[in-house]
């Protein structure tokens, strides 16, 4: 794929980044200040307010968006620091593969967690 | 991005100095590490986090590793960078899409650079920034 278009992705994750990541930081880091999405009455890491948006599928589908949007956006932008450097030709390879690759396996993993995560609350009793 | 026919000489040495540069190359310094530093902490928090999938204890024993003091302080730092990141990262969004930097002019001396347009919005930047960053510590230290 054309750097262009690599470039684009980056920005237009960028904006999806600012919106959902500002969010979870306002609800996570702001909540003395802004007590936003019921996290007034307990603390956002406690077990009840995980479960609350666990079983939530705003919160599911967001968090898949934001893993995605995130993960593109942070290696594409290690790639463009690395390939800076001037690597040659077999190293720039195994740099774009293996960035893809870690990227890939993180998103896999951090999907399967937010989708296994209502279950682990359903058994659990939450 | 490969840098044909303009190689990059400096590497990283070049983050950190490479003669006159403006104060707009020490944001785009700062940019790169707020930038790698949220990106490793990001690969952790996915492990860390996961922990809810497996249950309310190993939730709770996720979390009792990433607690005290020191991880709070590390907490905020990431917090920190995020505004700054997020902050500037709309100023190059701005700049990159051809807004901010002002509509062709004359070149009459004295020269009204494009550089020179953009320092407002650089120096908002970190204002604004460092708003949020108060506020973050605020909410962080103050009020918990």
């Amino acid at each position: 794929m054309r750097d262009r278009t690599l470039w684009t992705w980056h920005i237009g994750a960028g904006v999806v980044i600012l919106v959902l990541l500002g969010l979870h930081m306002a609800i996570m880091h702001l909540d003395a200040t802004l007590g936003i999405f019921g996290t007034e009455g307990a603390e956002p890491v406690e077990w009840e307010s995980v479960v609350t948006r666990a079983q939530s599928l705003f919160f599911t589908v967001t968090y898949v968006l934001l893993l995605g949007a995130a993960l593109y956006h942070g290696f594409y932008g290690l790639r463009n620091i690395l390939l800076e450097l001037n690597p040659g030709a077999g190293l720039r390879r195994t740099i774009n593969v293996g960035l893809s690759l870690a990227g890939l396996a993180l998103f896999a993993f951090g999907t399967w967690a937010a989708l296994a995560a209502p279950g682990a609350a359903t058994m659990a009793g939450g | 991005m490969t840098s044909r026919g303009h190689p990059n000489r400096l590497g990283i040495r070049g983050w950190v100095g490479g003669g006159r540069w403006g104060f707009e190359r020490y944001l785009y310094t700062l940019h790169r590490l707020t930038g790698l530093g949220l990106l490793g902490y990001f690969a952790m928090h996915i492990f860390v986090t996961s922990a809810r999938a497996l249950g309310p204890e190993s939730w709770e024993q996720a979390m009792g590793v990433v607690s005290g003091p020191l991880f709070r302080i590390g907490e905020y730092l990431v917090f920190a960078a995020f505004a700054f990141h997020a902050v500037n990262g709309i100023r190059l969004a701005l700049i990159e899409l051809g807004f901010a930097v002002g509509p062709p002019i004359e070149p009459v001396y004295p020269y009204a650079t494009s550089v020179g347009r953009q320092r407002r919005l650089a120096r908002a930047v970190v204002m604004i920034a460092a708003v949020v960053a108060l506020w973050g510590g605020l909410d962080f230290f103050v009020l918990q």
